[in-house]
């Protein structure tokens, strides 16, 4: 579709600005006076802090001030929060550790700061750090969950025994075991999802500002969620009111959830700025991000899978213990819970389910979101469980999928979890997949790898996302800490161009271009005449910011509500300029007419006379052409589809390389494809990450971190990733105003059990039967030697 | 980065100068390993020699039978020299299988060889071509150039002018990149030269080395299969986080095939 409305591949208004260099980040942001904070972080893992001395790091050259946790207490700094609560399954509360901004008597991960200095120069302040003498006795420290859980393990928390955070539990336990008494096959496996590290191209960077005149601060911030940055200073740590807090949340380099924490180093710019009367200036470097960055995934799993003697799954039990890092981060345990639990079941008629999740403390960093948060894992488990369940039957693996998808006459359907899936239709979605990636002729494709001494193998997978986050009702019942609705504000100007403002936030996305087109269909005014305004909490009025996959389905429903407002006002206006009745004006390719004649005004006429009223008195008709809408959605949206993923491993060095990517998507109504497919995208380059390339590695003894650089931890490359072949298969959703489902997170999602198990299909010959995340070429080569040494090898 | 001292000489001798004065003194090539090292703080010299300037130090000459590479010039010059591509085409594809675009434009070969990174390509090629390192000094063969990890023969002040390659009857290089730092996890570079055969591994072991046993059975007879079920033991390899000392021995036999093939053009 060409165009600019709905529907059309806009290419993305805010490239132009990207590309030239002209993007406008929060560092190149230079206010004047600014100073510049280094933190200082532990460098041990676990230990109690004797003794801190600044003396001669506070007399070094070009230094203003050196902080610790002692300063913060003397002005009342608050702990950083935790926005999401769990109680434990029998009922007990969680103990909440505190969370100090600098730590103060025991230091928790590497990483964690310790003091904060700053200076006239950066170099100055990192001089004057290597200046403070920290005492720090060593405690034994544990970075795994395995060795967390052991029996003497060192302990982080003394009102956490055993390291347990919490114990939650979803589902029905007593029916999920009644299901399993009548099972002619049990599935189990153990799984690991390993820990990542988001790494957005743009460091973590804050300014903080305060005009002591007026008592305000003025935070710029690479956040994804400046609203939230606002209230949780205002309620925990800065303790300002909200009214004299101003969050600006300029060009942001990549987010992927992890910046959408409250982080110390926010707090501290802002303390420090109000302190020392400057503008105080703080940027991670790469090193610094791999150790405070929230860091994400890290699940040890069990699940078990129960089956009738056709094949039909009776019920589902999974058994998840999850790496919470040190501390609660602020939705940590959202992610692992919650969120994880939405979509266990995946896309499987499941009549009952019974999910454990204990929360874990260890000496790393904590965890909290990354794209996809929670719903990977778990459409990790359900996937690689149903793959394991054709292999033990002896079921092809798509067969045993269509036996048991979830048939859009059952829709929606409610998941012993709790959560209602809205319409689509996921047998189609498959079929179409399968097709796209030719499932039925791989065998010959795999016979003619193997005639050149290489292993092909396929892979499948069935996905679907709780996206669109969320109903504020259930969210707040569950656990959360805020509403999460998204709200809007169109402006026309006197001359008709169009302000939208709105409480979603763009890192990435492309909202500039996509709420624009909104904007363009509705009110048939041109692009260039459309501005959208994210990230600044003193223009935009609240909202929640950008995060699973929620942007377009609540801020663009609320966006499309608040034009429904401008339209009728605009209705009310031009009627009374026409002198004809409100009910026979009809609005229509930017035109108010009355109907039936070739009388109207153009949308750009009326936005003058709202402007310049003379045809109405003001006490019936307010002048200005100006609305705001909140939405909040009745459910979430739940986009899905599936993937179909070839691979090629030379045994010789145990490289797995693409052949095939199919990927078939239900995303609802679609707004901008082109857009949709660089998400989709995106999101795979990602999920393959997870799958053969990435792993947080912490030292087992010493809970360093190994993988703290690109040189050891592997981002995904372009060369590393296939040429994909996308499809659409879309059923509009009920639950927004665009019939939207969203589509950030579903590549990463689906991506990983396709890609292993395409992996593990391909080395099923040799008889292998289990692979770790992220099946590495070494990785690959050892399990291929594993079963060599076994004698494991299956004639095939 | 901590403040040091910045010189950029325009000839050799003042640079040789600069180098041998009081302090912590280092020549500065490409900087694609001096710089990061310094960023972190990890080196304080007190003075930086840049090398850039001095003329001298670069360029391609081709010989009859011998090519000669300025120490200044870069990977991707290197790669894409017409001249080297038909002398000597396994040098050339070893350049431009070098790190990014970003980092073949700064990185230099006299760099990388005095850095004798354990897993960096050119050792490697040097070692199985047994090229000669000239230095502002003397001339050094490659079998006595590279003495351990990250080290060498050079004494302090000594530059690195040029490197001397003997056009070999055929070689290859086959490299297996390390997934994450793409440095090569191993590298095998197949050479049969005047003297003799030669294979020289990078990235396996803590320096580059030779390994006789494929060269004497390359020498009895140059083709992949003459190396079949052969294997140098896992014992000195690196093991770390993206493969155990095995692995790399295995690849050490794969990548040595691999090379041979190449070399004769397969
Ligand atoms: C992202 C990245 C990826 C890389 N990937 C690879 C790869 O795949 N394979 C690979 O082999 N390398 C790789 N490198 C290394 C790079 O190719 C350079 O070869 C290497 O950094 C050294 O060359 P340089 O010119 O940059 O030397 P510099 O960093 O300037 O210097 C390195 C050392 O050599 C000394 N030195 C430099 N020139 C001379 C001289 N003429 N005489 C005496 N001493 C000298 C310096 O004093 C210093 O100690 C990579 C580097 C980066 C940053």
């Amino acid at each position: 579709m060409s165009g600019t409305g709905f529907g059309a591949s806009v290419p993305r208004v805010e490239d132009y600005r990207f590309i030239t260099g002209q993007g406008r980040y929060t560092d190149d942001i230079t206010l004047p006076g600014q100073a510049y904070a280094y933190v200082l972080r532990s460098s041990v893992a676990h230990g109690t802090l004797r003794r801190i001395d600044t003396s001669a790091a506070s007399s070094a050259p070009g230094v203003i001030g050196v902080f610790t946790a002692a300063d913060l207490q003397a002005d009342q700094i608050g702990n950083l929060p935790c926005a999401w609560h769990t109680t434990n399954v029998d009922g007990s509360a969680r103990f909440d550790p505190p969370h100090p901004v600098l730590a103060g008597e025991r230091v928790r991960h590497v990483g964690e700061p310790i003091a904060l200095i700053v200076a006239e120069t950066l170099m100055q302040a990192r001089d004057a750090a290597e200046l403070i003498e920290c005492d720090i006795d060593d405690l034994p420290a544990v970075a795994t969950i395995e060795r967390a859980i052991a029996p003497e393990a060192p302990c982080l928390w003394q009102q956490a025994p055993g390291n347990v955070a919490f114990h939650w539990r979803s589902g029905d336990l007593d029916a999920t075991e009644r299901g399993f008494a009548k099972a002619a096959h049990i599935a189990r496996l153990d799984l690991i999802n390993n820990r990542l590290v988001c790494n957005p191209m743009e460091p973590r960077t804050a300014t903080g500002a305060f005009d002591g005149g007026k008592a305000e601060f003025t935070l710029y911030l690479s956040t994804q969620t400046p609203h939230i940055e606002r209230l949780l200073l205002a309620k925990a740590t800065l303790r300002a009111p909200e009214s004299k807090l101003r969050v600006v949340s300029p060009d942001v380099g990549g987010g992927f959830g992890t910046k959408a924490q409250h982080y110390p180093e926010t707090v501290l710019v802002l303390w420090a700025a109000r302190r020392l009367g400057r503008p105080v200036h703080w940027a991670a470097d790469r090193s610094e991000g791999f150790v405070s960055d929230r860091q994400a995934r890290d699940h040890v799993t069990h699940v078990e899978l129960a089956l009738d003697a056709e094949g039909k799954f009776l019920a589902l039990r999974v058994d998840t213990a999850a790496n919470l890092g040190a501390y609660f981060s602020t939705f940590g345990p959202l992610i692992c819970t919650f969120l994880y639990s939405s979509v266990l079941c995946g896309n499987y008629a499941i009549p009952v389910g019974c999910c454990d999740v204990r929360g874990i403390w260890t000496n790393t960093v904590p965890t909290d979101a990354y794209r996809g948060a929670g719903r990977p894992e778990a459409i990790f488990v359900i996937e690689r469980i149903v793959d394991q369940a054709a292999r033990d039957l002896g079921i092809d693996r798509a067969e045993l999928r269509r036996r048991n998808l979830i048939r859009s006459d059952q829709l929606p359907w409610k998941t012993p979890f709790g959560f209602e899936y809205e319409p689509s239709d996921y047998p189609a979605l498959l079929a179409r997949a399968l097709e796209l990636g030719d499932y039925a002729g791989f065998e010959a494709r795999r016979a003619q790898s193997k005639a050149q001494g290489l292993l092909r193998g396929i892979g499948i997978s069935c996905y679907l996302e709780a996206g669109g986050e969320g109903p504020s009702a259930l969210y707040l019942a569950s656990g959360g800490g805020v509403g999460m609705f998204e709200g809007a504000t169109v402006r026309v100007n006197p001359s008709g161009s169009v302000v939208v403002l709105t409480g979603t936030h763009s890192h990435g996305q492309g909202h500039e271009t996509t709420f624009a087109q909104l904007v363009c269909e509705r009110l048939g005014v041109p692009i260039e005449q459309v501005d959208i305004v994210h990230g600044d909490t003193g223009r935009v009025q609240y909202g929640i910011g950008t995060l699973g996959s929620r942007s377009l389905a609540l801020g663009g429903s609320a966006i499309a509500m608040a034009i429904d407002k401008i339209i009728a006002k605009g209705k009310r206006i031009a009627a009374r300029v026409l002198e004809a009745s409100e009910t026979d004006v009809e609005f229509q390719s930017g035109r108010f007419s009355i109907r039936g004649t070739d009388r109207g005004l153009a949308f750009q006429e009326v936005a003058f006379l709202a402007h310049a009223p003379a045809a109405w008195p003001c006490n019936e008709i307010e002048p200005g052409l100006e609305e705001k809408a909140f939405f909040d959605p009745p459910n979430f949206v739940f986009p899905a589809g599936a993937h179909i993923c070839e691979v090629e491993i030379d045994p010789e060095t145990g490289k797995t390389r693409f052949t095939a990517y199919a990927v078939v998507d239900d995303f609802g109504a679609i707004l901008n494809p082109m857009i949709v497919d660089g998400q989709v995208h995106g999101g795979l380059a990602q999920g393959i990450g997870q799958a053969l390339l990435e792993q947080c590695v912490y030292d087992p003894d010493t809970a360093q971190l190994l993988s703290g650089s690109f040189m050891d931890y592997t981002m995904p490359r372009a060369d590393d990733l296939p040429s994909f072949t996308t499809d659409y298969i879309n059923f509009p959703s009920p639950n927004n105003v665009l019939g939207v489902k969203g589509c950030g997170e579903a590549g990463t999602i689906a991506s990983p059990p396709a890609v292993i198990g395409a992996v593990l299909d391909a080395l099923a010959p040799l008889g292998v039967t289990d692979i770790a995340m992220p099946a590495t070429p070494h990785a690959v080569w050892q399990a291929i030697r594993a079963a060599a040494q076994k004698g494991l090898a299956v004639p095939m | 980065m901590y403040p040091f001292e910045y010189l950029k000489p325009a000839d050799l001798q003042s640079a040789v100068k600069s180098a041998s004065a009081s302090g912590e003194n280092k020549f500065i090539a490409g900087g694609m390993t001096l710089l990061p090292t310094l960023k972190l703080r990890l080196a304080r010299p007190d003075r930086l020699i840049d090398l850039s300037r001095i003329t001298e130090l670069t360029g391609i000459r081709v010989e009859a039978n011998r090519v000669e590479i300025g120490a200044m010039t870069r990977h991707a010059d290197v790669a894409r020299s017409a001249e080297l591509r038909r002398a000597l085409p396994a040098l050339a594809a070893l350049a431009g299988g070098i790190g990014d675009p970003l980092v073949r434009n700064r990185g230099t070969i006299g760099g990388s060889i005095a850095n004798n990174d354990p897993a960096a390509d050119y050792p490697s090629a040097l070692l199985a071509l047994a090229g000669i390192v000239i230095t502002n000094q003397r001339e050094i063969a490659a079998d006595d150039f590279f003495t351990g990890m990250f080290s060498t023969a050079l004494k302090s002040s000594e530059v690195i002018t040029q490197l001397r390659f003997d056009i070999p009857k055929r070689a290859a290089y086959a490299k297996y990149p390390n997934p994450a730092s793409r440095y090569a996890m191993v590298g095998v570079f197949v050479a049969d030269t005047a003297t003799g055969i030669r294979v020289a591994v990078t990235g396996a072991g803590p320096c580059v080395f030779r390994v006789a046993l494929f060269e004497a059975a390359l020498a009895k007879r140059f083709t992949p299969d003459a190396l079949e079920g052969l294997s140098i033991p896992a014992d000195n390899l690196n093991n770390d986080l993206h493969g155990s000392a095995e692995y790399r021995a295995s690849l050490v036999s794969v990548m040595a095939k691999r090379a041979v093939a190449a070399a004769l053009g397969g």
